[in-house]
Order: structure tokens, then C-alpha cells, then sequence
């Protein structure tokens, strides 16, 4: 599956924390994917007794409210053998400086050997990877970067369609305050994909062209010739007159549906982060459709992606395969 | 007369014809057929005119497109008592005017899907001028949400605007002039900074002799200047009503010179009348913004000659007795202006300062451009026509104004300029009778 290139680095994951997809390089990209094509390739049975992980910790660090991504990385820490811990800690009552110092002196008295953080701050997971003696994963940080989020979109298409350099992307909805669109807007034209933001022009973020990417405001025109469609959640507060005026004209206007996705190439294929707001930014069918949607696959990449994650950075130099055990 | 199923052709002859677009000024003749402009000319009909036409000859007068008033406060649904649709749509019939667009700010507001069919429904019903609508630009006029401006635009809304209540907060306004971006359409302000607009008059020293209130001259280019830097950072169309000082001018050339998009307009009352029309509390001259002092008029004046200022509009503001026979802090504001746009505005070609195709632009082909219409003298295009004397002198007495309501500062004031006929989809809507012509 890798796609092999002239100026591919030695193998390997150089990095202590995955804290975003900006600065990656493309080798260091498709160690991580080719790893998690691997894990993805298992039967998840065969994972039961993998001791990879043994007498390692993890430990899921939630500032705020998941259940998806805690879970992806709680299955795919288990399957490796790792200790897990989840913790939630709720960061409206302290002031958040605090808490989020106090409790990395905190953690690092228990010796874990990686944390997992989610923080509705951005900066804030990098900020305590500088107080922790061990490695750190982005579980997604304010509007900022969703790095495993990234990467288990980029192993969907890849899976699908056989590569992701060339391809079209198109990134609808909130870019404004999305970390996922970010990570992606990286992941992909890095890995030499075409890539199309789509919003109302109150949600597309400013200097959003200096990423690499294109920026349409009408959807029938940024969906035109693209190969995949990436749909992104768009919170109710945002649609009631602030940024959107309603959630009857987002979906008039930037509501995914058959119609809309025919102006994509005939076998375009349709992804969403999860979860969905079905009605508002996709319609109900199109999103249950399986010849078009790629959302369950997505969820099934993320325990393989978060797999290969911890692996690269908790026992890069051991190989993906050691025997089915 | 027309045979059965062939259209209605009507030759008007003898007229000046008067096209901005084209800037065609010269005798001739137009033919329409059906509710189209079918041909017209200086040397139409050399060969003879064609039978089967109702022929009207206008003795010399001028023809130009009808005038697009893009600035008119409908009060239906809501305050009938003050104006409807169809006295409206009368009144502006006599004014020349042709099309119109209301403010949102009636009694519901305007701003959702159903209020901009409302207003269409009842234009069809009354079958006289072409009456549009904008939409509120936040719900309920609140200043806080932005509409559904997609919906509401394809709905038919001409443009987006708080009316008489500008946007203060910053934030929104750069949102909705971001959003609006997407649709291709233009977002209106009445730029007067909010806080700064508690009084009833121009501030200065006739406020002071009067005891009242006044609203300082520098809340408009405030305002406006906010406005026009958020123009730069969204690239939103934007256009400025009813400004009235010499600075809001300055900003306007700048803005333009910068090459951003943006357009204003003013009212007949503005470059015609300054504060002292208030003289002894005079309600009828109490408006929004307030009028100003003689060298604000004059910097008016100046900016609709050299087209700083794009539009003129009538700012109808129709209000009953009870609202204006108040002590002047406590009157409403606004004056009709349907009937007097034409006439009030045409001094300044009567003083040598502007070519009548230069003031026709102002009331025809700018509004309708910036409310993305067209109005011009072109085959094809709808039979939307004015015809007028230009040079008919005559005394603005507001009793018998076609409006519902007949607050004007001009009562007894002399003006030139009458409208004879006004044809819309090529119908005659309005024709002067013998009786007010012998004024």
C-alpha cells in the first residue's frame, strides 16, 4: 500500500509526542499509515492477547466531553496490552492555567508512559507536553490540529482509493473553528492532494489560501471533479444568527445532498468526523448510503490508526508484525 | 386598436428621449409593444407611423426611464392609516417613480421569506408601480442575529438593511458583510453611530438656542468610516443612505478612490434645505439624520454634481398629524417624499450646476445598478418610462399629495419640473389631468 518516492527518509516515527500533522514530513506520515494498514488488516480478535504494550500506561487525559476518540484510543491501548486510565477532568470550575499545570505535575508523579489529551484550548496540549517527563498525543486541541483524526481519514481514502497523492478533497463546513479541517489541510497537501475548503464566507478562516488549499463559498462549485467529499460538523449555536443565519438555510446552501454531491465525480466518496448533525450539514440518506459514505469505515480505521500512534511512539524500533499471536 | 392576440404597441412621439445608459439626449420617438421598450430613435417613424398603434403625441417632453426609488418606507402591513402599498404605489405613480423598494421596518418586520412575498403579493394585486422590499438585515431589526439572507434573496429581497436602526455592533456588521459575499447581494446602513444619536436635530448652535438634544455631525462619519474599513476586510457590497455631511463625502471619495465596493445616495431634503428649516420647532423638517448646516447642504449638493453620491432617493417617510403635531423632541421623524423627489431634485439642473442626463443617472440607472437592475431606454427591456416637463413651474402643496400622509417641509415651495405620464410594463399608470395641469 505505501506509496514508494525517491526522497522517502529512513523508516521510523523521530518524534518523542504527536502534538499535530503540521511539520510532519511525508515519509513520517506514511510510516504512521502504513503501520495502521497493519493493525487494520487484523482481526481484532487476534489483537486480545498482544503484548506489545505490556506494562506500559496509558493515560486519557479529557478536558473535554468525547466519547468516540476516548474510546478509539482506550480499545486500541488495550489491544496492545497498555495499562489504561481515562481521566475526565471538567475545566469550567478552576481556572484552566491552573488545573492543566497542576495536574501534569500531578500525572507525572504516577510515571505514566504516554498520555492521551484532549483540550478545548488550543496550544494547551503542547503547552503540557513541556511539563510531562513522557510522550503526548493531540487528541484534539481547541481549533487547532486532531492529528489521529487526520491520519485515520487519510488511511479511509487510502484503503479506498488506492492512494492519496492526486486526489481531490473537498473540506466542507465549519473550517473556521475546526482542528480537523486543519490537520487535514496538512495531512493531505503533504501527501500531494488537491484540497478544497467549502463555507459560508463567515466560517472560512483568514489566510486560509496560504495553507495550500482553494476556498469556494458556493458548494456546487467546490464540489465540482472532486474525488471525496469531507463534511464537517457545524455546532448549533454557530446557526442562529452569529455566523449562519439558521440551520434551514445551512442546508439549503451547504447541507450535503444528492444533488449538491453530483457535481463530484461519479464515485466521489463522502466522509464525516462524527458525529453527525443529520439534516444540517448531510443529509440523512446520503450519510447511510454505503456506495457513497465512508463514515463507518472512518470509525474503523480510528482504533488502527490510534494503535499504530502509540506504537510508533512507545516502541518505534519494534516491527508491526510480531506473529499472530 | 390592437387586434386580438397581437401586444398593445403605443408610439410616443415627439419627445426628448433621455437615456443615461446610453447618453442619448435628442427628439425622437419610442415604441412600445406589449410590456416591452420594442424601438426607439431620433429618426423613428421618418417612414410613417405604424398603423395598428395607439399614438400618443407628448408635444416636445422629455421621456427617460422611469425613476427607481430605492429608499421608501411602505408602513404596510402595520400602520395603514399612515401609507399602503396602493397609496404608495399611487403617489409614486405621480412622482415619475416606477419602482421602489420599503424598508423592512414595518408592523411585522420584514425579515423572513414570508414578509418579502407579503410585499410582492400585494404589489401584483395593486397593479401600478413595481414595489419591492428589502429584508432586515438582523432579526426583528434586534441588531444581534444576522437573517436568512440566502433564502431571503432568493426570495426576491433587494437588498439587506436595518432602515432606520443602524448596525452598531461591529461584529455583526463584518459577519453580515462577510456572509453576504456568498450571495451577491448589497447590505444597506444608515450610518449614524448609535450612542452618539440621542438627540432630534443637528448638534450646534441652533440646537442650543432651541433646547434640544442634538446629534453630532461626526456620529454619521464615524459610523460610516467603521463601515467602510469593514468593507475592506470582508469585501462585502456595501452602500451608504441618506449621508448628509461633508465629511461622510470625504470618506465616500477615498473609499471610492481605493476602489472599494461601495455606493450612497441622499435625499432631495439634504442639498435642498439646511437646519434652519426647522426654524420655530417645525416637525415636518425634524428627519433622520437631521439636516444639517448650510455648508453640509452645499457639500451635498457638490457631491450629487460631481457623483460622489450615486442615487437620490425620496426617503418617503409618511407620517399622520398626530405623530408630526407634537412638541418637537416627541414628533416622529421623516417626511414624504414620493411626489417631490422628481422636481426637488431637478433645481440643480435648473441652476446650471448639472445636465439633466447627469441627474436622471442619479435617479435611474445608479439605484437601479446597486439593487442589480436596469433601467435604460433599450429594446427589450420593460416599458418603465417617465415622461415629464422639466420646465413647468409649480408650488408643492402637500394637501394634495396622492400619499396618505402629507408631511412635508416644501409646503409652498417652488419648484420646476412636472411629471405628465408615467408607464409601467408599457401601461400608463399615471397621466396628469387637464385640471392639475392648469396649476
Amino acid at each position: 500500500m505505501s506509496e514508494t518516492h525517491p526522497s522517502r527518509e529512513p523508516p521510523g516515527f523521530p518524534h518523542r509526542h504527536l502534538l499535530g500533522i503540521e511539520g510532519l514530513s511525508r515519509g513520517e506520515i506514511e510510516f504512521l499509515l502504513d503501520l495502521a494498514d497493519v493493525y487494520a488488516a487484523k482481526d481484532p480478535r487476534d489483537h486480545q492477547r498482544s503484548s506489545l504494550l505490556s506494562g506500559y500506561t496509558v493515560i486519557n487525559l479529557f478536558f473535554e466531553n468525547s466519547t468516540r476518540t476516548r474510546t478509539s484510543f482506550e480499545l486500541a491501548a488495550k489491544r496492545l496490552g497498555a495499562e489504561v486510565i481515562n481521566m475526565s477532568v471538567a475545566s469550567s470550575s478552576i481556572k484552566k492555567g491552573e488545573t492543566l499545570i497542576d495536574t501534569a505535575m500531578t500525572l507525572t508523579a504516577m510515571r505514566p508512559d504516554l498520555l492521551v489529551v484532549r483540550h478545548p484550548d488550543s496550544g494547551a496540549v503542547s503547552l503540557l507536553s513541556e511539563k510531562v517527563d513522557c510522550a503526548v498525543i493531540n487528541g484534539g486541541d481547541g481549533s487547532h490540529e486532531h492529528p489521529t483524526q487526520a491520519l485515520l481519514d487519510a488511511l479511509s481514502i487510502r484503503r479506498r482509493k488506492g492512494r492519496l497523492a492526486g486526489l481531490t478533497v473537498a473540506i466542507c463546513g465549519d473550517v473556521l473553528h475546526s482542528r480537523v479541517a486543519r490537520s487535514n489541510i496538512y495531512l493531505l497537501t503533504t501527501m500531494g492532494a488537491q484540497v478544497r475548503v467549502i463555507a459560508p464566507p463567515t466560517l472560512l478562516p483568514a489566510g486560509i489560501e496560504r495553507f495550500g488549499a482553494q476556498a469556494f463559498t458556493d458548494m456546487r462549485a467546490g464540489l465540482a471533479d472532486v474525488d471525496i467529499v469531507m463534511m464537517l460538523r457545524l455546532q448549533n449555536e454557530r446557526m442562529q444568527g452569529s455566523y449562519v443565519p439558521s440551520v434551514r438555510e445551512y442546508f439549503r446552501f451547504y447541507g450535503l445532498d444528492q444533488e449538491k454531491l453530483a457535481s463530484a465525480k461519479p464515485d466521489a466518496l463522502v466522509m464525516h468526523p462524527g458525529p453527525m448533525n443529520r439534516g444540517v450539514e448531510i443529509d440523512s440518506e446520503l450519510a447511510d448510503d454505503i456506495d457513497r459514505s465512508l463514515i463507518h469505515t472512518q470509525v474503523a480505521m480510528g482504533v488502527a490508526v490510534r494503535m499504530a500512534c502509540l506504537h510508533a511512539l512507545l516502541r518505534g524500533e519494534e516491527p508491526p508484525e510480531e506473529g499472530r499471536a | 386598436m390592437a387586434v386580438p392576440g397581437t401586444p398593445h404597441r403605443v408610439a410616443y412621439i415627439n419627445v426628448r428621449l433621455l437615456d443615461p445608459a446610453s447618453g442619448l439626449d435628442a427628439p425622437g420617438a419610442l415604441l412600445t409593444e406589449g410590456t416591452q421598450i420594442a424601438d426607439l430613435g431620433p429618426r423613428l417613424f421618418n417612414d410613417g407611423l405604424p398603423e395598428d398603434a395607439e399614438v400618443v403625441d407628448c408635444g416636445g417632453a422629455c421621456l427617460a426611464p422611469g425613476l427607481v426609488d430605492m429608499r421608501v418606507q411602505l408602513r404596510e402591513p402595520g400602520e395603514e392609516h399612515k401609507e399602503t402599498i396602493a397609496s404608495a404605489s399611487r403617489a409614486a405613480a405621480a412622482g415619475g417613480i416606477t419602482s421602489m423598494v420599503g424598508l423592512p421596518n414595518t408592523d411585522p418586520v420584514v425579515d423572513d421569506v414570508a414578509g418579502v412575498e407579503f410585499v410582492a403579493r400585494r404589489a401584483r394585486d395593486e397593479k401600478l408601480v413595481k414595489v419591492y422590499t428589502y429584508a432586515a438585515l438582523t432579526r426583528g431589526l434586534g441588531g444581534r442575529e444576522i437573517t436568512e439572507i440566502g433564502l431571503l434573496h432568493e426570495y426576491g429581497a433587494r437588498g439587506f438593511t436595518d432602515g432606520v436602526k443602524p448596525v452598531g455592533n461591529a461584529q455583526v456588521m463584518r459577519r453580515a458583510l462577510s456572509y453576504a459575499t456568498g450571495f451577491d447581494t448589497v447590505i444597506l446602513q444608515h450610518p449614524q453611530e448609535p450612542r452618539l444619536s440621542g438627540g432630534v436635530m443637528n448638534g450646534g448652535e441652533l440646537a442650543t438656542r432651541l433646547g434640544l438634544p442634538g446629534i453630532p455631525r461626526l456620529a454619521e462619519v464615524m459610523l460610516l468610516e467603521r463601515d467602510l474599513r469593514l468593507v475592506e476586510m470582508t469585501g462585502g457590497r456595501y452602500h451608504a443612505s441618506l449621508l448628509s455631511t461633508a465629511e461622510a463625502m470625504e470618506a465616500m471619495r477615498r473609499a471610492k478612490e481605493r476602489g472599494l465596493p461601495v455606493t450612497c445616495d441622499t435625499a432631495p431634503h439634504y442639498f435642498t434645505l439646511n437646519e434652519n428649516a426647522v426654524g420655530d420647532y417645525r416637525s415636518f423638517a425634524k428627519v433622520l439624520p437631521p439636516l444639517r448646516g448650510e455648508s453640509d447642504r452645499a457639500a451635498i449638493a457638490e457631491a450629487v454634481v460631481d457623483g460622489t453620491i450615486d442615487a437620490i432617493c425620496s426617503d418617503h417617510a409618511p407620517q399622520d398629524q398626530d405623530a408630526k403635531r407634537l412638541p418637537f423632541a416627541a414628533a416622529a421623524w421623516g417626511m414624504a417624499g414620493l411626489e417631490t423627489l422628481l422636481p426637488l431634485s431637478l433645481a440643480l439642473v435648473h441652476q446650471g450646476r448639472m445636465s439633466l442626463l447627469e441627474l436622471l443617472k442619479r435617479l435611474t440607472l445608479n439605484p437601479a445598478a446597486i439593487l442589480q437592475g436596469r433601467a435604460a431606454l433599450e429594446p427589450g427591456l420593460p416599458a418603465d418610462l417617465v415622461i415629464f416637463d422639466p420646465d413647468r413651474a409649480w408650488v408643492i402643496d402637500p394637501d394634495r399629495f396622492l400619499s396618505k400622509s402629507k408631511n412635508s417641509a416644501f409646503d409652498n415651495h417652488p419648484v420646476q419640473g412636472k411629471v405628465l405620464r408615467t408607464i409601467v410594463d408599457g401601461r400608463s399608470i399615471f397621466t396628469l389631468s387637464e385640471t392639475a395641469a392648469a396649476d
